[in-house]
């Protein structure tokens, strides 16, 4: 069997025109594609490289990682019950900051899932082949996400018993939610969101559940793996369908995604209040969602193929792009900045340019400062290829675009709401315990669901990835395509 | 189980469902597709462990009628999107918010679109997998060895017993005229 770098005569590595690494992809040789999966792979092996993590004896380290986050979500299970029992004086809200820390984190999470989102539906649709080896466990982010996320409104609504209040259900009392408030579309779009991820994420997962059934050699495991693959045969006639459905979740996906962090905006900009009320937010809102989103996958991804042994498929290559898309998306971020500021300016509006002055200049300025050092400062570094291609360099810059996300939220919620228009109704919001327990806490139940993923489903998208090898192309007529999984 | 030759069972002809025939590269199934394909069979099928390039061609697959479900999923969604929000805020449950109308287009298009999303992605996902007649609970090529590694790295193609034109021997014959590694009878 052929192997993925075979064709030896083309490879510049193997030529020796640069000096890198044997297992170096992220050469910028125009004249050559870069192989997406480096090392000599073929289907057998892709095979047993991936469904091995799920089929091995549970690793120790595992457990150590799965006691860990569990206590963290057992931390997060206790904020609940004190909120429950005792009420929203547990939180740091107040009255004129009455969305605190719960919106902030909401807005955060929900943010994290979008590169998940795009990965999956938006660059399948651009033929972004080297997509297939990371696309499976950025949706399972996304999902745990907005599992994250959705906890926060639930739990913020006071009476999280009556969050069915939400929807739109017959009820005892005949009143039904108002289809006028963009606090609703949020619902809907959540909601949605939530379900057409699952979805695709299931949908693309079927052919690899059958793979792990025929290889699993154990009877719960096979009962499991085979109830979920459907009974899948990986029929021609099948995949024929499946690929178009496949086609049309992600024609759908892509617009959702778009139009998720969107509407979480229209919460803040159909508002009256100045920092809120802005046209910018929903563009704003989306690029800071997919470049925060980004920072999260870099932040997995680098320890996943690490330990998992999973460097062949999530190649350099693949972080150097995700890099560049960081690099992109922070400017677009701080573009809106600089327009947010322009804009208080230049609308001579009382108000509105307070606001502004109050971040750099207010009490919050250290919120501010460390959101303009994250988002904007510490992404420049990706200008250069030697940073964008070093594992240190690169976790340095997902860290702190992790915490610069979570606090453009916080600025965002917490100056513009802390001071607003009359100087007697202002006051400080200084997070309690259980806020930052909280926080904390629902990364516990993040790393928990992640952690039963790695260990149970197939973490890299096997079937996608056999189909940009080279074997995966017929040769009689392709033959100038050798070269393959290059597309 | 012998490679080459179907095990011959002259006591129970009559079970045999479907003769299978195992492969190991894109080239072969590709190649036996088309030879099927021209033989004139019509229930059959090629299984393989990702999505071949080029094998509907080779084998004649018509394009699916999936869009049109998605496309009935979509406009059910956008319509019952409207008809929800018109039947909450205007019919059922009137009453004024900040001086706005009870029903206008633009305040509900963020719903309507939302589950015109929703239900054309659940028209593509459960149209492909009714299509497709998934979730199955029992197939009797699970049973067969070269079936087992389908989903790994090996590519089949399966005629079944059912089809006008199969014969035992003489699809046997076929099958193995292809240089499969091994044609196996599949029994029920």
């Amino acid at each position: 069997m052929t192997t993925l770098t075979s064709d030896n005569a083309h490879n510049p590595v193997a030529d020796g025109e640069k000096v890198l690494g044997p297992n170096d992809n992220a050469y910028q040789d125009p004249t050559h594609r870069a192989p997406l999966v480096v090392g000599k792979h073929n289907f057998t092996t892709i095979t047993e490289t991936v469904t091995d993590l799920n089929l091995r004896k549970t690793p120790r380290a595992w457990y150590i990682a799965f006691a860990i986050s569990n206590c963290l979500l057992l931390m997060f299970l206790y904020c609940i019950y004190e909120l429950i029992t005792k009420g929203v004086g547990v939180w740091g809200n107040n009255n004129p900051v009455a969305w605190g820390f719960p919106i902030v984190n909401f807005v955060f999470w929900v943010g994290i899932g979008h590169a998940g989102t795009l990965i999956s539906a938006i660059l399948f649709l651009f033929r972004q082949n080297w997509r297939t080896s990371i696309n499976r466990f950025a949706e399972a982010m996304t999902i745990f996400a907005v599992c994250c996320a959705g906890a926060f409104p639930a739990l913020h609504v006071g009476r999280p018993w009556l969050a069915y209040w939400l929807f739109p259900i017959p009820n005892q009392m005949g009143m039904w939610p108002q289809f006028r408030s963009p606090l609703l579309w949020d619902v809907f779009a959540v909601n949605t969101y939530a379900t057409v991820s699952l979805l695709f994420w299931y949908v693309g997962m079927i052919p690899d559940l059958a793979t792990l059934r025929d290889r699993c050699k154990n009877k719960i495991g096979q009962f499991l793996y085979g109830l979920f693959s459907l009974g899948w045969t990986g029929s021609s006639r099948h995949w024929h369908r499946y690929e178009k459905a496949y086609l049309l979740l992600a024609a759908l996906a892509t617009p959702l995604v778009l139009s998720v962090h969107s509407v979480v905006s229209f919460d803040f900009a159909t508002s009256q209040l100045p920092g809120w009320h802005t046209t910018i937010f929903p563009p704003y809102f989306v690029a800071g969602a997919v470049f925060g989103g980004f920072a999260m996958v870099v932040t997995l991804a680098v320890p996943a193929r690490q330990w998992f042994g999973l460097k062949d498929f999530i190649t350099m290559r693949h972080l150097e792009n995700m890099n560049k898309i960081i690099l992109a998306t922070g400017m677009i971020v701080s573009y809106a900045y600089i327009t947010e500021f322009f804009t208080a300016w230049y609308s001579g509006h009382h108000f509105e340019q307070f606001v502004f002055l109050n971040r750099p200049f207010g009490p919050y300025s250290w919120a501010f400062f460390t959101m303009v050092f994250c988002n904007v400062c510490a992404p420049q570094l990706f200008w250069f290829k030697k940073c964008r291609t070093s594992i240190p360099v690169m976790m340095f810059v997902a860290m702190c675009v992790n915490v610069g996300m979570w606090f453009e939220r916080f600025v965002i919620v917490t100056t513009s709401l802390h001071r607003d228009f009359l100087p007697s109704s202002w006051d400080m919001f200084v997070p309690t315990k259980i806020d930052i327990m909280m926080f904390i806490g629902s990364f516990g139940l993040f790393f928990t669901l992640f952690l039963l993923f790695c260990r149970f489903l197939p973490m890299v998208a096997m079937a996608e990835v056999k189909n940009v090898t080279p074997q995966a192309h017929a040769h009689h007529d392709h033959d100038e395509h050798h070269e393959g999984g290059q597309h | 189980m012998v490679l080459g030759m179907p095990t011959k069972k002259p006591d129970a002809p009559s079970k045999v469902v479907a003769l299978i025939a195992e492969f190991d590269s894109v080239d072969a199934i590709l190649a036996a597709a088309e030879k099927v394909r021209d033989a004139g069979y019509t229930k059959w099928d090629t299984h393989s462990p990702f999505p071949v390039h080029g094998i509907d061609d080779a084998m004649g697959i018509k394009p699916t009628i999936l869009p049109w479900l998605v496309l009935g999923g979509g406009i059910t969604g956008l319509l019952g999107g409207l008809g929800l929000a018109w039947y909450a805020n205007v019919f059922e449950y009137p009453f004024l918010t900040s001086g706005k109308p009870e029903f206008s287009l633009p305040a509900n298009i963020p719903v309507i679109f939302e589950t015109t999303v929703l239900l054309s992605a659940f028209g593509a996902v459960f149209g492909m997998l009714g299509l497709n007649r998934l979730p199955w609970h029992y197939n009797p090529l699970f049973k067969k060895k070269s079936f087992s590694r389908v989903t790994n790295d090996r590519f089949v193609v399966v005629i079944e017993a059912a089809d006008p034109i199969f014969d035992t021997q003489r699809t046997t014959d076929l099958l193995n005229s292809l240089s499969p590694i091994c044609v196996e009878e599949v029994e029920d």
